[in-house]
């Protein structure tokens, strides 16, 4: 580790930590309906959605009626995305032809399988992706078929944070806002005004925006190269700020296309961070008591660090086995190289790709500017821990803060009646309901991610299947030992998280892979929505009890810790065994000079 | 918390007739359907069957002794933890069943002596009594169940239900005519009328709930439960996949994957045995303890519901006070000598047998007027009448009149005389201070001056209040004062408010007003009008001594009638709470230890390099651990030595200390949390150094 490393990384959660508050005030206002600075402009544009969708704007829902709404956006808009992505090859805007009969060698089929894994991986806000973007997706269907997704996934998640949100403050009243309305205002007032300066941002920094055919020239040593094109900046901007994470290349943010600068690199960091950031001072600006959301964001942030120096940390280290060989060993003081350069590019360096790691897999992210599969393997545990935490550090936009607000609501449960009450959170009672709801969020998580990891590690395919091919399920793998299993770990853990990064080495592209991934990030994505705004239902109907000094303090420094440490025993004590198997015995056995 | 005036039927929970009974529930309890209940415990029973099959073939089988013995000691120690589960359990029941079996003894054939239709008596068995049959009891006869006395004065020994051996009085009509089967008169004889039906007599419903027979879930626990079983399919979850994970990674490893004695074991240490064992003995032991204060609960809810209680509603006269109103100043009016206003004062209150009229009489003498007998034939006492609010006496043509001061002031005006500006004054003074002003007059002087009677606060309730302050409870008493004076008690006892003049409305509106705020409210009460307010209060404590119509509508029934109680009780029920958040949050914490005994202990072969060494997971062994058959045992064997450990913390409750939430937090999370991440460690380190002495596992 270089002190410029670390200074590097306090810098960027320092702007984070700046721009949350004042972010999160601008969406308190938008959610509240209140006039912003966009509204004389933008009012008009809502107005026109809700006259031609015929939207009651003022209805108040309860908690069953908002979910069936978000299922059934989600539902038939996973459906739209299917089709076109099945018949993307007859619609305009393909210059390479994909799907076609003359389409260049390098293009990939879209068999049904994938269109399923797709449409299900972007409407989930997971972002996995079994192909490559730039051999498989006609422009159309990366700006229709998946940006769309990018946007209202996110605008989603955050819509339903904000109703768990409304079930604790109000009293008695049982309706949690209206999804139509959320869904809107999130898209038209957040997502897309923030997206735009980003957008132009990058472009400024060389990140492609066009729709011409792939560029096909003769390199200096006369081999012939293509370079794909694409709408990359718009796409970029809010595959970042709406934590997807879906690259519009294979090689995603370490494309220089997407990501060519450190100046780049930091602004896509941000976007990733500062809409679940800016959402705990909404949360605290919605319960009257900011303290509540600067609580749950001391949490993240505390969490977040610690991952992030214990990464850099191993990183800067690298391999100990390539010691002896005079392998440029130490690390340089701008962290660009020694440590374990493996898998990392040269303009971001050890301390940028391994902050980038951290940040992308805190947060439901997913977009890499390294390759997972090549860190060391404390690094790669660490991006598995944060996954498998269930993305509350930070998280997804949205989606990270009720899945915090799970977690706070076990917390107070656990040990609210150490102060001899009946365990409440923010002035409503935790009770049967609540717990109920909270269990079967975790337990939805502990079950896809072992369940389904257990079942690909042990399964067998006979000759000629049409699930995968002959053999093991685990030859999909490129490593054997734990190396490989952490890369089949990862994998379902990254899906049910609706993370979609890939540790990588898993060659997912197969109708096995692709289906049952495409169910865990089902799982993940819908089977923890409905127990949380369950929940938010059930507290919505609750009386509101108010705070006296016999009340459990959820603000304090105490808070903080005891948040932190059933974050870290319900998470982590879960897939302790698992990981061990993985990563902690791969790190052994490198010490011992045994590589996979 | 104990408090000298509260005699506890003190029976100790460690008693030898209870441990004996309760080993042998232990085993009764080890039935499948009751034991289904608990989750927890459920799947360590499954686990405990699987592994005793197991052993048993592997014996069959001609195992090495030396794997058999670990399996053997395994199979043992899993039996071991759900048999410690149960006798936790039949532990916190037993005081109860004790008792159960004392009142039930008393419960034996009684006769009663009833009236027929035709106006002629009849014997009959109590047990047969319907309700509506009216019953003749006389002295030393057991009255045979409950009832309303309808004709008749006696007193009653009441020890059987409250162990308070003094009599106390029973009489028709008004608040003191409710009578208890199993009761017995001393003196006199009582008409009665049967209110209870058989087997819901009170004595009935007692034995029940102290037998814990019909004991539901309190929500909470309903919650805890839930939490439990949660984390039980978590941990299931982690285990069982570990199996085909192990095939995935010993399949390059010569060395056998771990089987399933250690898969069970990791199970049962990690699922929250401690707190799923005694989860049930600590709801079962709170109840018992507010029992032992004398304090009938009706539902373990109740309890539950004291330790949330957000506000108490104090009577003030028996609670706050002392009960009784003392002269302690004689204010004259403007040219009236005090000695006449001591004469005055004691002579109208010579027939007053009320504590006030009497300490009138005590303090006259202050004054040199001596108590004297009056039997002239011309004297003629006027009683205290609540719609007059006057009493006096007329002694020849003098007319002496006391009480309250409006009254007085409009009888001087009604004979013509003025009322005195300063004497005014003096009574505003008196009722400001939080006394009672009584004025004296007669149809001679006109105003003679006024007496001021001071309620006197019982000594400790000040620092009480502030105690239940600092817990963020507040305290409302309830008095039929005036405001002023109301105010100036209040102060006086430092509670956080009051209601003047109370009424059973306003006090009715007062706890609905109170609830709408969303907080909880307990109070006591005893007369029939209580009964509404006593039903709508979360938590309601009727007096023994009070109307059936009371007790019917508390959730709570005070045997020893001390209106006090209700801080003992609320007390109580948060110590109930605060014991299962500590051992919950003590429970999980513990978890951390036992993954760095058993998972180096059953992956330590993985990878390594022959058969007689570790593998590199043997480093996860922090605690030096001897071998990985000595690491598994001792981690179950603290797993189940635990809950033996912390019956007694699951019986007496967490040491409870009134002080704000945020510092309860901090003491009971250093303690139970940090402590129960630090606890295993040490005593899985002990266990393992044990077991290597006594031969019972291998050194390495």
């Amino acid at each position: 580790m270089t002190f410029l490393g670390i200074c590097q990384i306090f810098f960027f959660i320092s702007l984070i930590l700046l721009i949350a508050q004042p972010l999160g005030l601008y969406i308190y206002n938008v959610l509240e309906g209140n006039n912003t600075l966009f509204s004389g402009i933008l009012r008009p544009s809502e107005m026109l959605i809700y006259r031609l969708a015929n939207i009651d704007f003022c209805e108040e829902m309860n908690w069953l009626k908002y979910t069936q709404c978000v299922i059934a956006f989600s539902l038939v808009s996973m459906l739209l995305t299917y089709l076109l992505l099945m018949f993307q090859n007859l619609l305009p805007l393909n210059p390479m032809h994909f799907g076609l009969s003359d389409a260049p060698v390098y293009a990939s089929k879209m068999t049904p399988d994938l269109a399923f894994n797709t449409a299900i991986s972007f409407t989930t806000n997971t972002n996995w992706q079994s192909y490559a973007g730039e051999t498989t997706m006609t422009y159309l269907s990366q700006m229709l078929a998946l940006a769309f997704h990018n946007f209202v996934s996110a605008a989603t998640g955050i819509a339903i944070a904000i109703a768990v949100i409304r079930g604790f403050i109000v009293n008695r009243v049982g309706t949690i806002g209206n999804f139509w309305t959320d869904l809107t205002r999130i898209t038209i007032y957040i997502l897309l005004p923030i997206c735009i300066p980003i957008a132009l941002l990058l472009v400024s920094q060389g990140v492609i925006q066009n729709l011409n055919p792939y560029l096909t020239f003769t390199t200096l040593d006369n081999h012939n190269q293509t370079l794909p094109f694409g709408l990359v900046a718009s796409q970029e901007a809010i595959k970042n700020l709406g934590t997807n994470g879906g690259g519009f290349f294979n090689a995603n943010s370490a494309h220089p296309f997407e990501n060519p600068t450190p100046l780049t690199n930091l602004l896509e960091m941000l976007s990733i961070f500062i809409i679940p950031a800016a959402l705990t001072y909404t949360f605290g600006k919605m319960v009257k008591d900011t303290r509540q959301g600067v609580a749950l964001l001391t949490v993240m942030t505390v969490i977040f660090l610690i991952g992030t120096l214990v990464t850099y940390h191993f990183e800067a280290k690298g391999n100990p086995n390539f010691k002896p060989y005079n392998i440029n060993y130490a690390t340089s003081q701008l962290g660009d190289s020694g440590g374990n350069m493996e898998g990392k590019e040269l303009r971001f360096g050890i301390a940028n790709s391994s902050l980038f790691a951290v940040v992308t897999t805190d947060s439901s992210c997913g977009a890499v500017n390294c390759l997972h599969d090549c860190l060391t393997p404390m690094g790669g545990l660490i991006t598995l821990l944060n996954i498998e935490l269930g993305e509350v550090v930070f998280g997804g936009t949205g989606s990270g803060l009720y899945g915090i607000i799970v977690f706070a609501v076990l917390s107070v449960f656990i040990a609210g009646l150490m102060v001899g009450r009946t365990p409440e959170y923010l002035g409503k009672k935790i009770e049967k309901k609540e717990v109920k709801m909270a269990m079967l969020f975790i337990l939805v998580a502990a079950f896809s991610i072992l369940v389904f990891t257990a079942i690909a590690s042990v399964i067998n395919f006979p000759k000629d299947s049409f699930w995968n091919s002959f053999g093991s399920g685990t030859n999909n793998l490129n490593n054997v030992g734990p190396h490989g299993f952490s890369e089949l770990l990862y994998a379902f853990s990254s899906c049910t998280g609706n993370n979609g990064s890939a540790f990588a080495g898993l060659s997912a592209n197969t109708p096995f892979y692709n289906i049952l991934l495409g169910i865990a990030m089902f799982l993940g994505r819908f089977f923890m929505i409905i127990p949380v705004l369950a929940m938010a239902g059930s507290l919505s109907k609750k009386k509101l009890v108010p705070a006296s000094i016999g009340t459990f303090p959820t603000y304090s420094y105490l808070f903080v810790i005891l948040l932190i440490s059933v974050i870290l025993i319900v998470g982590a004590l879960t897939f302790f065994p698992a990981l061990c198997l993985g990563p902690i015995i791969e790190e052994f056995l490198m010490r011992q000079g045994k590589l996979f | 918390m104990t408090n000298e005036n509260i005699k506890k039927q003190s029976k100790s929970i460690y008693d030898k007739k209870i441990i004996n009974r309760a080993l042998i529930d232990a085993f009764i309890k080890l039935n499948p359907k009751t034991l289904f209940k608990n989750p927890v415990m459920f799947v360590v029973l499954i686990g405990s069957i699987i592994t005793t099959i197991m052993f048993f073939e592997n014996i069959i089988k001609g195992n090495k002794f030396e794997n058999l013995l670990f399996q053997f000691q395994i199979t043992i120690w899993l039996w071991f933890t759900v048999l410690f589960a149960n006798f936790a359990e039949a532990m916190a029941e037993g005081r109860g069943k004790a008792q159960a079996d004392t009142l039930k003894k008393n419960k034996q054939a009684t006769m009663a002596t009833r009236e027929t239709v035709r106006g002629t008596s009849e014997s009959v068995l109590a047990s047969s009594l319907k309700k509506g049959d009216i019953v003749l009891v006389k002295a030393n006869e057991t009255i045979p169940s409950d009832g309303e006395v309808i004709e008749g004065v006696a007193s009653v020994n009441e020890s059987a239900i409250t162990g308070e051996s003094a009599p106390v009085i029973r009489e028709s009509g008004g608040d003191r005519s409710a009578v208890t089967g199993g009761t017995t008169v001393l003196s006199d004889w009582l008409r009665i009328k049967i209110s209870v039906d058989p087997g819901q007599t009170f004595i009935d419903r007692m034995i029940n709930l102290v037998e814990g027979a019909n004991r539901q879930k309190t929500p909470n626990e309903i919650a805890l439960d839930i939490l439990l079983a949660g984390l039980t399919i978590v941990f299931l979850l982690a285990v069982a996949t570990l199996y085909p994970f192990s095939i995935y990674s010993y399949q390059s490893c010569p060395n056998k994957a771990p089987d399933l004695f250690s898969l069970i074991s990791l199970l049962v240490c990690l699922i929250p045995t401690t707190i799923g064992g005694l989860l049930s003995a600590i709801g079962i032991a709170g109840m018992d303890r507010v029992l032992q204060y004398n304090v009938l609960a009706t539902s373990g809810k109740a309890v539950e519901a004291a330790g949330d209680v957000d506000t108490l509603l104090l009577d003030k006269t028996g609670t706050i006070t002392l009960g009784n109103r003392q002269a302690v100043e004689f204010v004259v009016a403007p040219k009236i000598a005090i000695q006449d206003l001591a004469d005055a004062a004691q002579l109208s209150s010579l027939s007053d047998e009320t504590p006030e009229g009497r300490s009138i009489v005590i303090y006259a003498k202050n004054y040199g007027i001596r108590e004297r007998e009056l039997s002239d034939k011309d004297v003629t006492f006027i009683p205290f009448s609540a719609q007059t609010r006057i009493s006096g006496v007329n002694i020849n043509n003098r007319e002496i009149r006391k009480g309250a001061t409006d009254s007085i002031f409009n009888y001087a005006k009604h004979n013509g005389f003025t009322v005195p500006h300063e004497l005014e004054r003096e009574v505003t003074r008196i009722a400001q201070s939080g006394g009672t002003p009584l004025v004296v007059a007669d149809n001679i002087s006109g105003l003679l001056g006024a007496i001021y009677l001071k309620d006197v606060v019982k000594g400790g309730m000040k620092e009480r209040f502030a105690q239940l302050r600092s817990m963020g409870i507040r305290t409302i008493m309830i008095t039929g004062d005036n405001p002023l004076t109301a105010a100036a008690i209040a102060s006086e006892a430092g509670v956080d408010d009051f209601l003047a003049q109370a009424t059973p409305e306003n006090k009715m509106e007062l706890i609905k007003h109170e609830q709408t705020g969303g907080r909880l409210v307990a109070m006591t009460g005893d007369g029939t009008n209580d009964a509404p307010a006593l039903a709508q209060a979360d938590v309601g404590v009727a007096m023994n001594t009070g109307t059936q119509a009371a007790k019917e509508a508390g959730n709570m029934i005070d045997l020893d009638s001390n209106p006090t109680k209700l801080i003992e009780v609320v007390e109580i029920g948060k110590q109930l709470l605060m014991t299962r958040g500590a051992l919950t949050t003590f429970s999980i914490a513990n978890d951390v230890a036992k993954y760095f005994a058993i998972l180096p202990a059953m992956f330590g072969s993985l990878y390594a390099l022959n058969a007689n060494t570790h593998g590199p997971l043997w480093a996860l062994n922090i605690m030096g651990l001897h071998s990985a058959q000595s690491a598994i045992l001792a981690a179950v064997i603290f797993n189940a030595l635990i809950i033996i450990v912390l019956i007694p913390l699951a019986l007496k409750g967490v040491t409870y200390r009134a002080m704000d939430a945020k510092s309860l937090l901090q003491r009971n999370f250093l303690i139970y949390g940090v402590g129960g991440l630090v606890a295993p460690f040490p005593g899985i380190w002990i266990i393992d150094q044990i077991l290597v002495i006594l031969h019972l596992a291998p050194v390495n």
